[in-house]
């Protein structure tokens, strides 16, 4: 059996008296999509933020790799794609400037980038389709756009494991299915996607495998079967699933 | 060409000038990042809460900057343990901690002999820049505006995505405090020309007004500190001529100069853009007839 590529056991998180992450256990194999549904409040960016160590948990263990996140982080594995309202989209860089701090980690003291980064970042800029937009302030691109732009980030960064932050809020179906496209050539290419979630209809297109959370993993399976309803009201109460099956 | 000249006959005159001109090209680029993460208040607060720090080095002939860099450590903690502790708010807790630190500061002034000195911290005194502030000041800024241009990239991703510094590695806690510790040195380097109530403005108008004039933070780095250094030194020229306060005039003209881009800026201008838009409209008129 080959090592997961992220491995999290019995983690527990609280903040101050908040309990966020309760005993939850993942484990994900390499090269898999891996979504990540739950109701606001339910633990998802907390495991985010575990898995990129800028959470210590009060319990249990974090791999990524086999290693501990810390290494995997400065060795450049991990690839983060925020969630839109967490960027300042007035922030007065380009396109290629925002790919570029995904060399940060390969480069000196100053950060100077060499003839390499520059070559990564038209790669992975031409791998997400935006090579004629790396000129372009940020906020100029479409929803769809502005998340390839921070794929891309992670693509130039030669992550291995990728998170992404509700890629599908403010994205229109046609973006949203060059994103799912993308997502998928990166998985068949090696890299480990996890990928939280409120649109449960792209789940099937897009991931190998479910995870429902609600503090702790309820269910992880295929997405057609974490997806059944019956589960699904485990995770968010039967409220939604009512207000569904009336709308 | 005399009205130029003529004031830099004065050794005081180009003293204030070479002083005013370093204080504004390294607050500029400071400022740069401040208006991006939205660090104007904390600007306002360290380079007030330095006060005590500085009268405290005078008293004991320590380096001002010393004295400055230990109160504006302990401000930005205070105003973390009040805000973290309490049910106070980040703005509250600022203005809470950064003016009772300035009153102590005040306190400490009112009790110190030779007063004179110690209220040019606050107004500055432009004028009156020794030698030995003249080398203070030169050493500070080179040091603080090598270290802010060295940094420059690590800078700008604290600011744009602090959680993307730290998945590749990098300790965003490490840049804010060096950023903060930048800040407070740069508050010592402004003291000496426009004195602590005044050196906000140099802290954040350069920078605001950068950013209205383009979409890329590198020129920002190239267009603040230019556009500081030349309102200043006009600044200057013109409270000599006008015979008015140096320091206030100097802060005053980077605010005319701001308030001209807030309505001339083409692509962000209040009317800088109705004009652009005007013209686009002529333009699509005469294409269609």
């Amino acid at each position: 059996m080959s090592t997961p590529a992220i491995a999290v056991e019995n983690v527990t998180v609280h903040y101050g008296e908040v309990l966020a992450l309760d005993a939850a256990s993942l484990t994900v194999d390499p090269a898999r999509i891996c979504g990540l549904v739950g109701m606001n409040g339910s633990g998802k960016s907390t495991l985010f933020k575990v898995i990129m160590g800028m959470v210590k948990p009060d319990a249990g263990t974090v791999r990524i790799g086999g290693q501990p996140p810390s290494k995997a982080r400065r060795e450049g594995g991990i690839g983060y794609v925020p969630q839109s309202e967490e960027v300042d989209w007035q922030f007065p860089l380009s396109v290629r400037d925002v790919v570029m701090m995904g060399r940060y980690g390969h480069q000196g003291f100053t950060r100077r980038a060499s003839k390499a980064d520059r070559a990564a970042v038209d790669e992975a800029l031409d791998r997400v389709e935006l090579g004629d937009y790396a000129g372009r302030q940020i906020g100029q691109l479409s929803g769809g756009q502005k998340k390839r732009a921070f794929v891309a980030r992670g693509i130039a960064q030669g992550a291995t494991i990728m998170l992404l932050d509700e890629p599908f809020a403010g994205v229109d179906k046609r973006s949203e299915a060059t994103i799912t496209r993308l997502l998928r050539e990166l998985a068949s290419d090696g890299c480990t996607i996890l990928v939280s979630t409120h649109d449960l209809h792209a789940l099937p297109q897009l991931c190998d495998e479910a995870v429902l959370l609600m503090h702790k993993v309820l269910m992880h399976g295929p997405p057609e079967r974490v997806l059944q309803p019956e589960n699904l009201a485990m995770a968010f109460g039967l409220d939604v699933l009512n207000r569904k099956e009336a709308g | 060409m005399e009205l130029l000249l003529e004031p830099l006959s004065y050794d005081f005159m180009v003293r204030a000038i070479v002083t005013t001109a370093l204080a504004a090209v390294v607050c500029a680029v400071l400022s740069c990042w401040l208006v991006l993460i939205g660090w104007s208040l904390m600007g306002d607060a360290v380079s007030h809460a330095v006060l005590p720090g500085v009268v405290l080095a005078y008293i004991v002939g320590a380096p001002f900057a010393l004295g400055a860099l230990v109160f504006a450590l302990i401000a930005v903690t205070l105003i973390g343990v009040v805000r973290n502790t309490s049910r106070v708010k980040e703005d509250a807790a600022i203005g809470i901690v950064f003016s009772s630190l300035f009153a102590l500061g005040l306190v400490l002034i009112s009790v110190t002999p030779s007063q004179t000195d110690l209220n040019h911290i606050i107004f500055g005194n432009l004028l009156g820049v020794s030698i030995p502030d003249l080398i203070q000041v030169l050493v500070l800024g080179v040091v603080a505006f090598a270290i802010l241009i060295l940094k420059r990239r690590d800078l700008t991703l604290y600011a744009f995505d602090p959680t993307h510094a730290h998945a590749i590695g990098l300790s965003p806690q490490r840049l804010g405090a060096l950023l903060l510790g930048l800040l407070a040195l740069t508050s010592v380097v402004a003291l000496q020309t426009v004195g602590v109530v005044l050196v906000v403005a140099m802290l954040i108008i350069p920078g605001a007004t950068a950013y209205l004039l383009t979409d890329r933070f590198s020129r920002m780095l190239v267009i603040a500190p230019v556009v500081s250094a030349v309102c200043s030194i006009a600044g200057i020229y013109l409270s000599y001529y006008l015979d008015t306060a140096s320091g206030a005039m100097v802060v005053l003209t980077q605010g005319v100069v701001f308030a001209v881009v807030y309505l001339f800026s083409p692509r962000q201008g209040l009317i800088g853009t109705r004009l652009a838009k005007a013209r686009r409209r002529k333009a699509a008129a005469l294409a269609a007839a």
